[in-house]
C-alpha cells in the first residue's frame, strides 16, 4: 500500500506499465486463452464427487422391469398421436388415470412474435397433460418431476412409453416421500415455458395459459426424458439451461453413478467420455469447447433448461442410436431412472451442496469456478492495462482532467455558477479539453439509439416490411437486423455529421477510455453470470478494441497539441507527477504518425474490427460448433444457419426470456460502435 | 348396555330423548365404532372412534373467555409409528381386544392417507348444565390405496387390510360397531357386495349426502359366534372405472407463487363448485413471521371481479414473538373459483434461528376453511344421542347445510439462505480485508510527511567519494 502514499513507487510503476503496455497485453492475452484450454488437463479439472449426504451413501435397488409395458405404451401413444395429428390428449389422460395419477390438463397459447421457419409455427396453442403422484401420508409439500417434451419433429413416444410404465411401477411403491410429477408438454420448450409459469403463477414471457389445477409443493428437482427409440446405444446427458444456468453437479454426479451402476455408455456433448485413453484429455478440450460455446448461446439445451431459472435443478437425458454394436432396451433407462428418482426421494434438502458454476471437460471431470476464472481474468487484464495507459496519459485523460478541474474549483472556494458561468477565474485550460467531454455525448448516444433500434425495430417493424418489400415476416426481422446492423457501421459519418466542425483531435482517446471501460464492465459482469459468454465474447473483442486508434489522413497537428499539454500548469500535488510522466508508446505515436499518411492500416484495422464485431463472433462460434460436431459447414450453408441463428435468438429472448439478444443489440453491439468511431475518428 | 344390546337399531331410533335418559349407561364407558367406507376411486378409508366419559367436579363456567383461545400448528410434524403407540395405550383395552386389534401399525402406516387426533372437552351430565363429565375422544382414519396394498384389486376384507380380523369386542366397551358403507349396494345391489350380510342397517346423512350403513354389533353374539371371528369383506361386482372421482361442494388449494428468493405471493384457490348457492367461509391463515406480509396487496377474487370480504381480522407480526393472523369471512358466489393472495417479502433470519437443515425450506401452516356447506339432501331432525359417533365429527347444523372445516396443504417455502460452510472462510476473508485497507488508510492518515533533500547518494556513491577525495578529485 505504499503505492498510496509514495509517489515515487506510484511513478514508477505507472511507468512500467506504460513502457511494457504492449509486451504485458499480449502476454496477458496469450495467457488467457492457453489457461481456458489447460482448463481440460488434469490439474485444473478435479474428478467428481457426490457432496449431498442424502444421496451419496443410501443404497437402492431398482426393480424396474416394465420393459414390454414402456412398448407397449410407446406403440400406443405413437399409434393414437398418428391417428389425431397431435398430442393424444384423451388417450393419455386415460392412460394416467388408470396407472393410478391425479391427471390434470392445461391449455396454453402463444402467438409468436414473428413466425418461427424453423420449425414452423406461428399461433401455437396445446394442451399439456400431467399427472400427479401423491406421495402416501405425506402433505404434498415436495416434488419431483419428470417431463417428455413432445414437439412434431420429436415425437418422443418411447419417452412417453418408458414414463408411464415407470409411473404405473413408481405408483406401486410405498417408500414415496415427495410427490411426483409425470409431465408431458406440447411443443416442447413452449409447453414446458407455459406450464412452468402456470405452476408459478407467474406470466413473464406473455403465455396465455389456463391455470393449473392441481400443484404438488415446491419441485425439488426436475429430470427431462427424450427417447426416440426401442433400443439404446447410448444416453447423452445436457445440462445447459437458459442463459447458460447449470444445475448442482450433485445432479450430475447423481446420473453418472447410476450410468456406471447400470453399465450404460453415457455421454456428454454426443462425446465418448473415455478420460484413461491417450487422447482423453484432447477430447476433454473438444467436449469443454463445445459445453462454453452451447453455454453462451444461452439457449436451453433440453427442456430442463427452462425450469432452472425456477430454482429446480433439472437435467436431461436423451437417449441416442447409433451403430454402435451394444445396445441398451428401455429397462436399462428405466432403472437408471427409478435409481435416480429414489435418491432424489432421499432428498432432506434442496440439491446445494455441491457447485453451481463449473465446466465440464468430461462426464466425471470438472472445473471449479476458482480454477477457470482467471482465464476470463487474464482477457480482461488486457482492457485494464489499456485503461490503464490511456487515463495515464498525460496529453488526453479528458476524464481525469475534469475531474482535476472539478476538485480545482472547489478548493478555490468558488461558487457553482460562477464555476459554470466564467471558468476563466480557474487556471488557464486548453479549450480543447473542455470541449472533450461534449464531444463525447453525441457518439454514446448515438451508438446507444443505434442499439435500441437493433434491439426494436426488426420485430416492431415486420409488418412495415413485410408489406413494402417481397419478404416474408420471418426474414423481413432477419433483414432488418443485418440492415441495421450495417447502418450501425455508418455511425462515424454521422457523428461527424452532427458534430461541428472543431470537433478537439484528442477526445478520440477519451472516447476509447470511456469504450474501454464500458466494455470491461460489460464483459466482467457478463462473466460472473455466464463464464463461457463472457469469456468467448473478450477473447474476440478484446484484441480489436485494444488495438482501435484513429488511422486517419489528417494525422498532421501534433506538436502543437504537445506543447499544449505540455503548457498546462501542475494543478495539484497529487496529479503532478502524472503529468511530468515521459512521453510513451502512446504519446510517441502521434510522432510517427505524419509517416503513416496514406499507410494501408486503416482498412486492415477496419477489417479487425469488424471481425471482431458481435455478429462476426456468432458466426465464428457457429462454424466452430459445427466443426466440433464433425459436421463442418461450407460458406453459404454457415451463412445460412447463421440467418437461421439470428431468428432463433430474436425468438428466444421473447418466448423464454434468453438475453443473449438484449445483451448483444442493448450492450455490446453499441459498446463495438465506440471502437468503430475511434477508428474513424476525423481530426 | 348389555341389557340393550339385543334391540335393534330401530327400535332405539323411535325411543325418545326423555326414554333414552332413563337408560343412560354408567359413566366411565367405552364406546367405539369402526366405519368402513368405500370410496368412488376404489381406495377404502377406515375410521376408528373410541370416546370415553368420566365425570368431574369441574363446574362449568358461563360463556367462554375468549382470551384464553389458543391456536397452534406444527407444519413440519408428520405422524408415524411413534405417534400410534402413546396413542393406543390411552384405550382402555390398549391393543388387546375389541376393534383396537386391528391397529397394527406395519399395516396403518402401509396407506395413503393417516390421521389421527385425540380431544378432550367438558361435556354437561344433564340439561341444566349444572356438572360436568369430560369427554375423551380418539379418532383415527386411514385410507387404504387400492394400487398399492390391494396389488391392483379392489376387493377388500378386514384380515387384507389389517392382518387381523374381529374376534371379540372390548369387555370394558358398552357399545362396539362395525359400520360399512353399503349406500351404492342398498340402491342397485350391482355393484358392491358385503360379506357377512348384515343384520341391521342404518341410514343417515353425512356430509350432505344420505347414506346407508350395514351395522355389525360386536356385543351381539350372532355376528362373531357363527365362525368365532368376524372377517368382513367387501367385494365389488362391477369394478369402479378409472373415472375421476365427484369433486366435492368446497374444495380450496394451496400455493406459492413467483420465484426468486426475494418476494412471492401465497395463493389460497377456493372452490365453490355447487352449481346455484352460494355460501360465506371462514379462512384462517397464520403466516410466520419471516415472511413478511403486505397487507395492501390482499386481493380476493372471484369470477375476475373483486371480493369484498364482509369480515377481516387482521393481527400483524412481531419479529421472533407471533405470527401473522389473518382471519377473512369470504362469500364464495356459485359454481366459482375465488382466489386469496397476498406478497410477502422473505426476510433474513439471524444466522443462529436457521434451522439445522435450513435448504429444506421453511413451512407455512395451512389454511383453515371453517364453513356451512349446503346439501342437496333435507337432513332428518338427528337425535345427538342414538345416533352413531361420526355424526358429531360431521354435525348438520340446519337441514340444508352442514358444517365443514377443511384444512389447505402446508407449504414449503424457501428464505435466503447463507452457505453455513462458509463462515470459516468468510470471517478469514473479511478481516484481512478489513485488515489491509484499514492498515494502510491509518498508515497514511496519521503519517507526517516533510520534505526531504535528495541524500547524498548510496554506499557507491560514498565509496566513490571516499576514493575521489584520496584521489584529491571534488566529490560527485
Amino acid at each position: 500500500m505504499g503505492l498510496l502514499s509514495d509517489p515515487v513507487r506510484r511513478r514508477a510503476l505507472a511507468r512500467l506499465v506504460l513502457r511494457l503496455n504492449a509486451p504485458l497485453c499480449v502476454l496477458s492475452y496469450v495467457a488467457g486463452i492457453a489457461w481456458f484450454l489447460a482448463l481440460a488437463f488434469p490439474p485444473l479439472t478435479q474428478r467428481t464427487y457426490m457432496s449431498e449426504n442424502a444421496m451419496g451413501s443410501t443404497m437402492v435397488e431398482e426393480q424396474f422391469a416394465g420393459g414390454e409395458r414402456a412398448r407397449s405404451f410407446a406403440r400406443d401413444f405413437a399409434a393414437h398421436r398418428r391417428k389425431s395429428g397431435a398430442l393424444p390428449v384423451a388417450w393419455l389422460e386415460w392412460t394416467m388415470r388408470s396407472v393410478g395419477l391425479e391427471v390434470y390438463t392445461q391449455s396454453f397459447s402463444r402467438k409468436l412474435p414473428f413466425p418461427d421457419e424453423t420449425h414452423e409455427r406461428y399461433m401455437v396453442s396445446g394442451i399439456n397433460v400431467y399427472g400427479i403422484l401423491r406421495a402416501p401420508r405425506a402433505a404434498s409439500t415436495e416434488s419431483l418431476v419428470l417431463t417428455v417434451p413432445c414437439g412434431p419433429e420429436s415425437p418422443n413416444s418411447q419417452a412417453v412409453g418408458l414414463m408411464l410404465a415407470l409411473a404405473a411401477h413408481f405408483r406401486g411403491q410405498i417408500y414415496w416421500a415427495k410427490d411426483i410429477i409425470f409431465l408431458v408438454t406440447e411443443h416442447d420448450l413452449l409447453g414446458s415455458e407455459a406450464w412452468l409459469e402456470a405452476y408459478h403463477d407467474v406470466n413473464v414471457t406473455g403465455m396465455q395459459s389456463s391455470p393449473l389445477q392441481g400443484r404438488a409443493g415446491a419441485i425439488q428437482a426436475a429430470v427431462a426424458l427424450e427417447l426416440s427409440s426401442d433400443v439404446v446405444t447410448s444416453l447423452d446427458v445436457a445440462v445447459e439451461g437458459l442463459n447458460g444456468q447449470l444445475p448442482n453437479l450433485d445432479l450430475l454426479n447423481l446420473f453418472q453413478t447410476f450410468c456406471q451402476k447400470g453399465g450404460l455408455l453415457c455421454t456428454l456433448q454426443g462425446k465418448p467420455q473415455d478420460w484413461t485413453s491417450a487422447d482423453g484429455p484432447l477430447q476433454g478440450v473438444q467436449t469443454l469447447l463445445l459445453m462454453a460455446l452451447q453455454q453462451a448461446s444461452g439457449h436451453p439445451h433440453g427442456a430442463h433448461g427452462l425450469f432452472l431459472r425456477y430454482r429446480v435443478e433439472a437435467l436431461t437425458l436423451r437417449g441416442v442410436n447409433s451403430f454402435r454394436q451394444y445396445k441398451y432396451d428401455l429397462v436399462a433407462v428405466g432403472k437408471a431412472l427409478e435409481g435416480m428418482f429414489r435418491k432424489l426421494n432421499h432428498l432432506l434438502e434442496r440439491l446445494h451442496q455441491s457447485f453451481f458454476f463449473y465446466l465440464l471437460p468430461a462426464l466425471s471431470r470438472f472445473v471449479s469456478i476458482g480454477l477457470y476464472m482467471p482465464a476470463a481474468g487474464f482477457l480482461l487484464l488486457v482492457l485494464g492495462l489499456k485503461i490503464s495507459s490511456a487515463s495515464r496519459c498525460p496529453f488526453v485523460a479528458s476524464l481525469s482532467h475534469a475531474l482535476e478541474l472539478w476538485v480545482q474549483l472547489h478548493e478555490a472556494g468558488v461558487g457553482p455558477e460562477e464555476a459554470g458561468g466564467t471558468p476563466g477565474s480557474s487556471p488557464p485550460l486548453p479549450a480543447t479539453q473542455r470541449v472533450g467531454l461534449a464531444s463525447l455525448v453525441a457518439p454514446l448516444l448515438i451508438s446507444q439509439a443505434v442499439g435500441l433500434a437493433l434491439y426494436v425495430l426488426p420485430v416492431l417493424g415486420q409488418h412495415v416490411a413485410a408489406q413494402h418489400f417481397p419478404v416474408a415476416e420471418a426474414e423481413a426481422v432477419v433483414l432488418t437486423l443485418l440492415a441495421v446492423y450495417a447502418a450501425g457501421l455508418a455511425l462515424p459519418h454521422s457523428t461527424h455529421w452532427v458534430l461541428s466542425t472543431q470537433a478537439p483531435d484528442r477526445s478520440w482517446m477519451a472516447l476509447k477510455l470511456v469504450a474501454l471501460i464500458y466494455l470491461a464492465l460489460q464483459l466482467a459482469c457478463i462473466t460472473l453470470t455466464n463464464f463461457s459468454l463472457g469469456f468467448l465474447l473478450a477473447a474476440t473483442m478484446v484484441p480489436g478494441a485494444a488495438l482501435t486508434k484513429p488511422s486517419g489522413p489528417r494525422y498532421v497537428l501534433v506538436s502543437p497539441h504537445h506543447k499544449a499539454c505540455r503548457d498546462v500548469p501542475p494543478t495539484s500535488g497529487a496529479s503532478a507527477p502524472r503529468h511530468r510522466l515521459p512521453l510513451t508508446r502512446h504519446s510517441s505515436s502521434p510522432t510517427r504518425a505524419p509517416l503513416d499518411l496514406a499507410s494501408p492500416r486503416r482498412p486492415l484495422r477496419a477489417a479487425l474490427l469488424v471481425l471482431t464485431s458481435p455478429a462476426a463472433a456468432l458466426l465464428g462460434g457457429l462454424f466452430l460448433w459445427q466443426r466440433l460436431q464433425e459436421a463442418p459447414l461450407s460458406l453459404a450453408e454457415g451463412w445460412r444457419l447463421f440467418l437461421a441463428v439470428l431468428a432463433q435468438g430474436v425468438l428466444a429472448h421473447h418466448t423464454y426470456g434468453a438475453l443473449l439478444f438484449p445483451l448483444l443489440a442493448l450492450g455490446l453491439f453499441p459498446c463495438w460502435l465506440l471502437f468503430w468511431n475511434v477508428l474513424f475518428w476525423k481530426r | 348396555m348389555a341389557a340393550t344390546a339385543p334391540l335393534s337399531l330401530l327400535v332405539l331410533l323411535l325411543l325418545g330423548p326423555g326414554v333414552w335418559g332413563q337408560t343412560e349407561p354408567p359413566r366411565d364407558s367405552l364406546r367405539e365404532e369402526l366405519v368402513i367406507t368405500p370410496l368412488p376411486s376404489g381406495d377404502v378409508a377406515a375410521t376408528f372412534q373410541f370416546r370415553t366419559r368420566w365425570d368431574s367436579e369441574l363446574q362449568r363456567e358461563e360463556g367462554t373467555d375468549h382470551s384464553f383461545l389458543r391456536y397452534a400448528v406444527l407444519p413440519r410434524e408428520v405422524v408415524c409409528t411413534e405417534n400410534l403407540t402413546p396413542w393406543k395405550k390411552l384405550l382402555p383395552c390398549s391393543s388387546k381386544a375389541g376393534l383396537s386389534v386391528l391397529l397394527k401399525a406395519d399395516r396403518l402406516f402401509h396407506t395413503s392417507y393417516h390421521s389421527q387426533a385425540v380431544h378432550i372437552r367438558p361435556v354437561c351430565r344433564d340439561a341444566r348444565c349444572a356438572s360436568i363429565s369430560w369427554e375423551l375422544r380418539q379418532t383415527l382414519s386411514v385410507v387404504f390405496d387400492a394400487f398399492v396394498t390391494g396389488q391392483g384389486k379392489q376387493d377388500w376384507s378386514l384380515f387384507r387390510m389389517f392382518s387381523r380380523t374381529l374376534t371379540e369386542p372390548c369387555p370394558l366397551a358398552s357399545e362396539s360397531r362395525v359400520y360399512v358403507d353399503v349406500t351404492n349396494y342398498s340402491q342397485d345391489n350391482e355393484t358392491l357386495e358385503v360379506y357377512p350380510p348384515p343384520l341391521t342397517t342404518y341410514q343417515d346423512v353425512v356430509l350432505g349426502t344420505r347414506k346407508t350403513y350395514a351395522v355389525y354389533d360386536l356385543l351381539d353374539t350372532a355376528v362373531i359366534n357363527n365362525s368365532r371371528s368376524l372377517n368382513l369383506q367387501l367385494k365389488w361386482k362391477r369394478p369402479p372405472g378409472n373415472e375421476a372421482p365427484p369433486t366435492p361442494f368446497l374444495y380450496a388449494q394451496r400455493y406459492v407463487s413467483g420465484y426468486g428468493l426475494h418476494n412471492g405471493e401465497l395463493s389460497t384457490l377456493l372452490y365453490n363448485t355447487h352449481p346455484y348457492r352460494a355460501f360465506p367461509v371462514l379462512l384462517l391463515d397464520t403466516v410466520p413471521w419471516y415472511l413478511r406480509l403486505y397487507v395492501h396487496t390482499l386481493t380476493i377474487t372471484s369470477k375476475g371481479k373483486e371480493n369484498k370480504p364482509s369480515y377481516i381480522h387482521y393481527q400483524p407480526a412481531q419479529d421472533r414473538m407471533q405470527p401473522h393472523l389473518l382471519e377473512m369471512l369470504i362469500q364464495l358466489p356459485a359454481s366459482s373459483v375465488t382466489k386469496v393472495s397476498i406478497q410477502f417479502e422473505r426476510a433474513l433470519l439471524k444466522w443462529t434461528e436457521y434451522t439445522p437443515d435450513p435448504n429444506h425450506g421453511f413451512y407455512v401452516s395451512p389454511s383453515v376453511l371453517s364453513a356451512l356447506v349446503p346439501s342437496e339432501v333435507a337432513a332428518q331432525p338427528v337425535d345427538w344421542e342414538e345416533s352413531p359417533l361420526f355424526n358429531t365429527l360431521f354435525p348438520a347444523s340446519d337441514s340444508s347445510s352442514y358444517f365443514v372445516r377443511l384444512y389447505t396443504e402446508p407449504l414449503l417455502v424457501s428464505l435466503p439462505t447463507p452457505d453455513f460452510s462458509m463462515p470459516y472462510n468468510v470471517i478469514c476473508l473479511t478481516c484481512t480485508v478489513v485488515a489491509v485497507c484499514y492498515g494502510s488508510f491509518y498508515n497514511l492518515l496519521t503519517r507526517t510527511f516533510q520534505i526531504e533533500e535528495p541524500s547524498k547518494g548510496g554506499l557507491a556513491r560514498r565509496l566513490a567519494n571516499l576514493i575521489r577525495r584520496a584521489r584529491g578529485v571534488p566529490p560527485l
